[in-house]
């Protein structure tokens, strides 16, 4: 592997950004139908209210409205809801309590921001404005938006979960584990919360749905992470239209971080509606404070946790009860992320023979929550982490020292839940960090600082994460709704230039280049003879989307084994035209060459013969040259690796700045390390952003999102975060060809636990509740300060 | 946002004439709160009445006072030569405010106009004892601004210029809301030709308010150690998600103590 | 509707507009230059930015009508006779950008950053400079590194 040229490995610089930088990008918004119309929505203002009326004849009186449509139109035209596609079973067999979620609320609104209603205009300003002359009369009811309160609320957010539970699920040996708690030498017990985020891609959701009344048949532009999903939901959930008749587009995507996998109301909404105005196209653009309000947000967990160690420091158990918000529907992937995402990466990098954790999964009159970067396995880097680090103080053992004592060395390593984690070297990345991040002289630092007034605090994560989802028939095991396969397809041109037909979709990460490094690579084809196509269900045949890092591990092995059945194909072909036997033709550098002569034809000759067709028998080999493959992984993928945080906090306002950062990641094998570091820096500062700034804030009293803008939301900005040191180690993945991890998540799965480790060694305290924003951590230090006075 | 009349005047007596005339007509300066205001559906004049045509901007130094006209925007404030060595701290405060962009179209009229409660601006006006001139009057910062959101401005009333007295020396030190950038609490501090102490305070309370007992200390002796042991009551403070009452009468003495050891 | 004059991209345009018709609205909906986004609708985040007469503003809370006469730059107009501005080709060069919504206001914004404090910036600088424009993607790290050598190149 070289780090120039354009083959495995390289620092390519990305193909895609030609247009990105000269503005040429093609975004859902950018996009404009002939006869397109606009939408927009009717929302609830209310946390939770019956609907009494809702009075639309006003708006479809006003200058330019085409079409008002409710949750009446929707169910008389049997348009079916949204859906959660995994089904958990609680501890007592019985399954989630699935409320109903329709396209446009019917009875009741169950969050601010609920769908109420659609209306349709000429314009984006009409149909503002005659949205606006709907009335629509509430009996409002008691709501709550928190799940401490949840459980004993007066009024349920769903009448199938009278205690506001969806689930109460478990995993791991409850007896096991409690003896292991008895025997121990020592418990440390922490209680954690994991702030609610929201995810603000920078691109807003966006959409066009329209009808072709001559095909009969629909298409929706959508801001679509995985746009072959949403044709199968749209077709067989909501039953609009059988899934050749559906097509759904996603072009250029801004930004998901998750939430742009899932099947949303406004999506559906305005592809269903266009029929009932003719077929023409409707146009939705999310404002942001529409973002905020209806996007499926992420985290929101509330834990208890203990942890048992003997007299040595040798971790023996582990006790986890969490009590998960899911909003007030339960999402596309709600219910996956705080259980089989969450619960089974409780082991951290650890050898700990006993875990046990019971997940209640619970309703608030809030948006739904579901997967955002790293999806549950962020969470439980959170709870393992802070807690290990806790532990390590409690027996005053350097906290370095206890990870490493306390590491799974051995692999194949079995954990107590469900987890076989594959290959790994925790104490490489462990060295490699403590040096790069100069650990042993921060005393050093810890006393500068203190002279100019600052407290220096400092803090370690090491995380593993599984990913690269995932083998279809385990998760089906578990209740998921779909397999989680990848398939590829490539098309070579007679004049050897390819084309990669992928499922995997691109919204930042640069799958036209690395996807095209990997061609290039086996092939020997120049990248730029290299075009991906994806996000459109009429072009690539299926495909399951680009989320839970998988498009590497996944989809790129997906195209490798259909490049391995064009290599074979190729070689028949070559051997046929140069008279040999295809065992002895033999493919390198893009040449085909014949054993043991000169013989040799360039890959570009042999796919030209493969489309003329005259120097073969075409009933022994089909003319052409293109091959599909679908990939099932046979295991996750164990991304892991060790990050450390200093921070400097100023004792008189309790601003924490991020000083100091380092990301130590084994992600396997690389493609592409420019890109790599990119995805870890972005992942690292939405990590440190989760931590110092960002909380999604509900008001208690009315329901309302407090943070419903960029003026309450804080963003992480450029000058709130440093550069960041980041190096790599390798352990090749054994389970797929490539030998790769995935790298999409890792930044923001480690680095909450590095920031508030660091955060609470700096004030010496045992917790601070993330955001840790100035005004918190000032609140945290009043005790401290009033005790030193 | 509603639609409205668009007019721009060249003329500040053309200006305050079109106002008459309009039902429910606004200034418009930079734009920078107004547009904001009227995307969000807070405002819907009739007429917007765009006072860009009036090209009134500039700052002139002179030997006692330094006259900003009302249509500079906050970047030229920030970038005037003269205006840095006159009084540093104005600059450093208009530096300040918002991001580029803002500060590439917001004006110093119209913030004062404006008088947010976290606007940085009116704790300068407030502290340098400066004069707002306007299209019929000059009024004393100390009556100008009025309470949140609102000044002595009649409806027809241009602001044209802020005049701000030459102090000996003065500093600002700004604790921005993390979200918005907006000041959460800011504190001016200055010390006048005539020696006097003036301390103002924004983004902190309903208005702009003046600290009489730091004013005090620092008349004494003009050193942060000054108002070691001095807090503003937190009783009349605000009081939001990104800090509570208590948080910023903190903040308060912290900033006064940063923008004594700034000053210039 | 008021019809309006301006050059945009060294070329003259017009077109109507309402009163209310932002900046943004008339360059993408009536001109079809979609390289200007929009990303919030409180004037924070700078995937609006665009330059008027030399210097960089949101054109999310511009309006339209107010630039008549003027001259307006956005990321169509910055390569120049098919040649990529240094910035956008530093921006390419660092990986300064990822989903690439955010790039347009972001190299707009860099552009005239430079223009204001010179081609030798340091980190703390172009962080600072950069609080109107928010990237989800990046990190900002490759940013920084990108308006650096872009600066240098300008
Ligand atoms: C993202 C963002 C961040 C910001 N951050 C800050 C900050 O940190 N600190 C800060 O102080 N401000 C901040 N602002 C506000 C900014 O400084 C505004 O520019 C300023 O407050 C108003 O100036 P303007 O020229 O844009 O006024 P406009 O928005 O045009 O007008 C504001 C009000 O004043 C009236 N008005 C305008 N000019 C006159 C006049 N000459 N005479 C009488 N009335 C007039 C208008 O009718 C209107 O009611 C921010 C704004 C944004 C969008
Ligand atoms: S669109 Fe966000 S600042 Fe203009
Ligand atoms: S590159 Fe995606 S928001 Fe910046």
């Amino acid at each position: 592997m070289s780090e120039t040229g354009t083959g495995i490995g390289a620092r390519v610089k990305r193909k895609e950004d030609q247009r990105f930088i000269t503005g040429k990008g093609n975004y859902t918004d950018d996009i404009n139908l002939p006869k397109q119309t606009y939408a927009y929505f009717v929302r609830s203002p209310h946390a939770h209210a019956t609907i009494k009326s809702i009075n639309t004849a006003k708006a479809k009186k006003m200058p330019g409205v085409v079409g008002v449509f409710t949750g009446e139109d929707v169910a008389n035209d049997k348009l079916g809801g949204l859906i959660c596609g995994w089904m958990i079973h609680s501890k007592d067999g019985s399954p989630m309590k699935a409320g109903p979620h329709p396209v446009l609320a019917q009875g009741k609104v169950r969050y601010v921001g609920d769908h109420v209603a659609l209306v349709v205009a000429e314009t984006k300003e009409l149909a503002k404005a005659a949205a606006a002359a709907v009335s629509v009369t509430y009996a409002v009811l008691p709501h709550v938006v928190d799940v401490a309160d949840a459980m004993k609320a007066k009024a349920p957010v769903h009448d199938v979960a009278p205690d506001n539970r969806v689930f109460n699920w478990s995993i791991g040996d409850e007896a096991a584990t409690d003896a292991a708690f008895k025997n121990a030498a020592h418990v440390t017990k922490i209680d954690l919360v994991n702030n609610r985020l929201i995810p603000n891609a920078m691109e807003p959701r966006a959409a066009i749905g329209s009808y072709d009344t001559g095909t009969e048949s629909y298409t929706l532009y959508t801001t679509s992470q995985n746009p072959h999903v949403a044709r199968l939901v749209i077709s067989a959930f909501h039953g609009l239209a059988p899934e050749h008749k559906l097509r759904v587009i996603a072009p250029d995507v801004g930004g998901g971080f998750g939430s742009k996998i899932f099947i949303y109301a406004e999506e559906v909404a305005c592809v269903w509606a266009s029929k009932h105005i003719g077929g023409r196209p409707i146009k939705w653009t999310a404002e942001r404070s529409e973002s905020f309000l209806a996007d499926a947000h992420g985290r929101d967990h509330v834990t208890h946790a203990e942890l048992a160690t003997d007299a040595n420091g040798i971790i023996t158990g582990f006790k986890v009860h969490t009590k998960a918000a899911m909003g007030a529907y339960l999402s596309t992937f709600a219910s996956c992320v705080p259980t089989y995402l969450y619960a089974t990466l409780l082991s951290g990098q650890y050898a700990i023979p006993n875990i046990y954790a019971e997940v209640d999964a619970i309703y608030t009159n809030t948006a739904p929550v579901d997967a955002y970067r790293g999806a549950g396995r962020p969470e439980a880097t959170y709870v393992v982490e802070r807690i290990v680090e806790t532990a390590a103080r409690e027996l005053k053992i350097d906290p370095a020292e206890f990870r490493r004592k306390n590491f799974v060395t051995a692999f194949p390593h079995q954990t107590p839940v469900i987890m076989c984690y594959d290959a790994g070297d925790y104490a490489a990345a462990l060295d490699k960090a403590l040096e790069m991040s100069e650990y042993s002289s921060f005393g050093e630092r810890k006393s500068a600082a203190a002279k100019k007034g600052k407290l220096r605090g400092i803090g370690l994560s090491a995380y593993i994460e599984a990913c690269g989802i995932a083998p279809s028939a385990a998760i089906g095991s578990l209740g998921a709704g779909v397999g989680l396969w990848e398939s590829a397809e490539v098309r070579v041109n007679p004049v050897g230039t390819v084309e990669i037909l992928t499922g995997s979709h691109s919204h930042g990460q640069g799958h036209e280049t690395t996807f095209a490094q990997l061609v290039s690579d086996r092939l020997g084809v120049d990248i730029n003879n290299v075009s991906i196509v994806h996000g459109d269900t009429d072009k690539v045949q299926f495909g399951m989307g680009t989320y839970g890092s998988r498009s590497g591990a996944v989809g790129m092995t997906a195209i490798s084994k259909a490049l391995d059945k064009i290599e074979a194909k190729a070689k028949k072909v070559a051997a046929a035209v140069m008279e040999a036997s295809a065992d002895d033709v033999e493919f390198k550098n893009g040449t085909f060459t014949v054993k043991g002569t000169d013989k040799k034809m360039a890959f570009g000759e042999v796919a030209l013969s493969a489309y003329v067709a005259h120097k073969f028998n075409s009933a022994e080999i089909e003319p052409g040259l293109k091959e599909g493959a679908f990939h099932d992984p046979s295991n996750f993928v164990f991304p892991a690796g060790v990050h450390i945080c200093e921070v400097e906090i100023d004792a008189d306002t309790g601003v924490t700045e991020v000083v100091s950062y380092t990301a130590v990641d084994d992600f396997g094998n690389i493609i592409n390390p420019m890109i790599v570091e990119g995805q870890v820096h972005g992942g690292i500062v939405q990590g440190i952003g989760q931590a110092l700034a960002e909380g999604c804030v509900y008001d208690k009293d009315s329901g309302q999102l407090l943070t419903g803008s960029y003026m309450d939301y804080q963003m992480p900005r450029a000058a709130d975060v440093p550069n960041f040191k980041l190096a790599f180690t390798c352990t090749p993945c054994p389970s797929n060809p490539l030998g790769m991890k995935g790298c999409g998540e890792a930044g923001a799965i480690a680095s909450p636990a590095a920031v508030m480790n660091a955060v609470t060694d700096a004030l010496g305290l045992r917790d601070v509740a993330m955001p840790a924003t100035p005004q918190t951590v000032w609140k945290a230090m009043q005790p401290m300060k009033k005790a030193a006075e | 946002m509603e639609n409205f009349n668009y007019i721009r005047p060249a003329k500040v007596a053309d200006a305050a004439k079109a106002m008459k005339k309009a039902k429910d007509g606004k200034f418009m300066s930079g734009g920078m709160t107004l547009l904001p205001t009227m995307k969000q559906g807070l405002a819907s004049p009739s007429d917007i009445i765009d006072l860009s045509g009036l090209k009134n901007s500039g700052v002139k130094v002179g030997s006692k006072s330094v006259t900003i006209q009302a249509g500079t925007i906050h970047a030229d404030v920030a970038g005037s030569k003269d205006l840095k060595k006159a009084i540093p701290g104005l600059a450093k405060l208009a530096g300040g405010i918002g991001d580029p962009h803002v500060r590439h179209k917001g004006t110093i009229g119209g913030s004062v106009a404006n008088n947010d409660p976290a606007a940085d601006y009116p704790s300068a006006c407030l502290a340098l004892g400066a004069t707002i001139h306007t299209s019929d009057r000059k009024l004393a910062a100390d009556k100008f601004f009025t309470g949140m959101f609102s000044t002595a401005l009649k409806d027809t009333e241009i602001v044209t210029a802020v005049e701000f007295p030459i102090p000996k020396k003065c500093g600002y030190a700004k604790f921005p809301n993390p979200a918005s950038l907006y000041a959460m609490v800011g504190v001016f501090v200055a010390q006048l030709a005539d020696g006097s102490v003036r301390v103002a305070v924004t983004g902190a309370g309903a208005g702009v308010f003046r600290v009489p007992e730091m004013e005090a200390a620092l008349s004494k002796k003009f050193a942060a150690s000054s108002l070691d042991g001095i807090a503003v009551k937190s009783k009349n403070l605000n009081s939001d998600m990104h800090a509570s009452a208590e948080y910023r009468a903190h903040l308060i003495t912290v900033m006064a103590k940063r923008a004594v050891d700034a000053a210039k | 509707m008021p019809a309006i004059t301006m050059k945009v991209n060294g070329q003259a345009v017009c077109g109507d507009v309402e009163g209310r018709t932002l900046l943004v609205e008339f360059l993408r909906d009536k001109l079809g230059l979609t390289g200007t986004h929009v990303g919030c609708d409180t004037s924070q985040c700078g995937a609006c930015v665009v330059h008027v007469d030399g210097k960089a503003v949101k054109s999310c809370t511009t309006l339209a009508i107010a630039c008549a006469d003027s001259e307006v730059t956005t990321i169509e107009g910055l390569a120049k006779n098919g040649k990529l501005h240094p910035m956008q080709e530093a921006f390419r060069e660092h990986h300064g950008l990822q989903c690439g919504f955010c790039t347009p206001g972001m190299i707009m914004s860099a552009v005239d950053l430079v223009k204001r404090n010179g081609k030798k910036l340091d980190d703390e600088t172009i962080r600072h400079e950069l609080e109107g424009n928010i990237c989800r993607c990046t990190g900002y790290q490759n940013i920084v590194a990108a308006v650096k050598a872009g600066a240098a190149n300008m």
